[in-house]
């Protein structure tokens, strides 16, 4: 039976979070190039929004036109209500940025560093001493407080960008490939640190690193030629992929004929691949048609032939895969600038 | 005012934590003292003043402030740090101001450290310490002129080479714009007008008036409008490069 749906008692659509972030037609033109392309985008708290594409798609320049650095040919920012043109210094004190290669004074140690930053943020002395000994101890920096930072190596330098961020407790954070030049370690640990901070915050993280998006983003956002192509969660990205539900056995050369007309005339399943590896198995990836399910009758199906199966496993899917299918490549884009 | 005053203790104490600060005053102290005492004759002229000391003041600034100015926007472009400060929550003209007065502080400094010369010259005579003093704020004022003109320069370029080149020119016609050699261009076709405004457009001419010993509220006014021109310059080229 429909749900009544009368003026007294409407439908809402289900409760969103407060939007911290909203971006609305944001262009961005340097002379002939266009390098965003109007933009439409809202980022609630709670989100971490991951920002990817290929080099010169336009990812750094709409972090820009964020933070108020670049200012917009056209469209508007808001952040928390503050439009970034007209308001920068309101919507500036609610971001924390981490610009592309994190940028720092050379000269300063990281306290020094850390204390101007607070200075210029204006947070009162007693609380900009716990604010500063919190975001040292979040990124660990306790050990090169007192060194010149260009005197730190790349992972450090990039932390005491992030401290920088995370100083004030924005409710807004951009980073510009937050993980750049850190160590697997480090990235662990940086990212840990986003999922904490993430239920308190609206965060955009640019990467390049696709597995970046698996581990922390809630959503991802490609970006190509300076227009959004794909936005959703990372799931629902990764089952726009052929190797959505794919699944792969790997057994001796000699059964591999019998296995592939047997598993090509199963129901759900659309085509198949297969490859001699290394280790002298034969592989091979049953592709479903419409995402169909197809490990329990494969399993079966291996039972039942009796393979000598060693492996067998479904997919997710591959980011990367559906990061190329819908991204145009370098020599592409070149083409088409020339045009 | 209370987000000028960070920017410009950072920048101040940044001269200090690098070798550019003791380099530069080392050999702005060291030209001073070889153009005053070798090519100035201060002994041999026998007079107990130091007309002979500030007169070179010009022409030291029109290299030696380039050299600090051109580092001033230049040099955060180039490191990126530039994109840090420009998205903090300060006005655009409390960075501007801040990063100037530091490096205006700075040189101020310099000058300063200039004083075993007064000491000198009171030793050997009894000068007329308030010609001095009335001295000592022209060159300050100058120095403050040539810096915001590269100041402004060199926020139009990443390159800090251009940045000084470009500022000495400019800050050369400034000092000379009361010279024959400048006035002579115009002489001849343009109107009376035109000619004294170009002249009274000459550092020099300010910078001697207050030497000889007289701080004329004009000369004053005139610096003062000079440093607030081109610090306003400034923030429109810094504002024009956001629009890219």
């Amino acid at each position: 039976m429909p749900f009544p749906s009368t003026s007294s008692t409407r439908l809402r659509p289900r409760a969103m979070p407060e939007p911290l972030i909203e971006i609305d037609g944001l262009t961005k033109k340097f002379g002939p190039i266009t390098a965003v392309a109007g933009i439409d985008l809202t980022v609630a708290k709670g989100e971490v929004l991951g920002f990817l594409g290929p080099n010169g798609a336009g990812k750094s320049t709409t972090m820009k036109m964020i933070t108020g650095y670049l200012a917009p040919t056209s469209g508007h920012v808001r952040v928390l209500g503050h439009d970034v043109e007209n308001d920068s210094i309101g919507a500036q004190a609610c971001i924390g940025y981490l610009p592309e290669g994190a940028p720092a004074y050379a000269d300063m140690t990281p306290r020094q560093f850390l204390n101007f930053i607070a200075e210029v943020r204006r947070l009162p002395p007693e609380i900009a001493k716990l604010r500063i000994e919190a975001a040292v101890a979040k990124t660990e920096l306790d050990s090169v407080l007192d060194q010149p930072i260009d005197t730190l190596s790349k992972g450090f330098k990039r932390r005491v960008g992030f401290a920088q961020a995370i100083l004030h407790d924005p409710p807004v954070l951009i980073m510009d490939e937050p993980t750049d030049g850190l160590d697997p370690n480090q990235k662990h640990s940086v990212r840990a640190l986003l999922r904490t901070m993430a239920p308190e915050k609206a965060i955009i993280i640019s990467t390049h690193l696709l597995e970046e998006v698996d581990a922390v983003c809630t959503r991802a956002v490609i970006i190509d030629r300076g227009r959004i192509v794909a936005d959703g969660t990372p799931a629902e990205l990764v089952a726009r992929s052929r190797h959505h539900n794919a699944v792969t056995l790997t057994l001796p050369p000699p059964q591999l004929e019998q296995a592939k007309t047997r598993i090509r005339s199963l129901i759900g399943v659309a085509a198949t691949e297969d490859a001699l590896r290394p280790d002298g198995l034969a592989a091979l990836t049953a592709f479903p048609k419409n995402g169909s399910l197809l490990i329990e009758d494969i399993s079966s199906l291996a039972v039942q032939e009796k393979w000598d199966v060693r492996e067998l496993y479904a997919e997710a899917g591959r980011l990367d895969e559906v990061f190329r299918a819908i991204t145009t490549h370098d020599a592409d884009r070149a083409r088409e600038a020339r045009a | 005012m209370k987000s000028l005053w960070p920017i410009f203790k950072r920048e101040f104490l940044a001269y200090f934590s690098t070798p550019l600060a003791y380099v530069f005053i080392v050999i702005f102290l060291f030209a001073m003292g070889a153009f005053t005492f070798y090519i100035g004759h201060f002994y041999e002229n026998g007079t107990a003043d130091l007309s002979i000391f500030f007169s070179y003041h010009p022409w030291l600034y029109l290299f030696l402030v380039p050299a600090i100015a051109m580092r001033l926007w230049a040099e955060e472009r180039r490191s990126g740090t530039m994109e840090l400060l420009l998205t903090l929550p300060v006005p655009l003209w409390a960075a501007v101001g801040g990063k100037y007065l530091a490096a205006w502080a700075f040189t101020g400094v310099a000058l300063f450290l200039t004083f075993p010369i007064w000491i000198t010259v009171n030793y050997l005579g009894s000068p007329d310490n308030g010609v001095i003093l009335a001295s000592y704020v022209g060159s300050l004022l100058l120095a403050g002129g040539y810096l915001a003109i590269g100041a402004c320069i060199s926020a139009l370029t990443n390159n800090q080479v251009i940045a000084f080149i470009v500022s000495v020119v400019i800050c050369f016609l400034f000092t000379i714009s009361g010279a024959p050699l400048v006035l002579d261009f115009f002489r001849g076709w343009a109107p009376l007008v035109l000619i004294e405004a170009v002249s009274s457009f000459s550092m020099l001419t300010h910078f001697m008036s207050i030497t000889a010993g007289v701080i004329d509220l004009r000369d004053v006014v005139f610096f003062f409008s000079l440093i607030a021109l081109f610090l306003a310059a400034n923030v429109v080229i810094i504002d024009l490069k956001k629009i890219g």
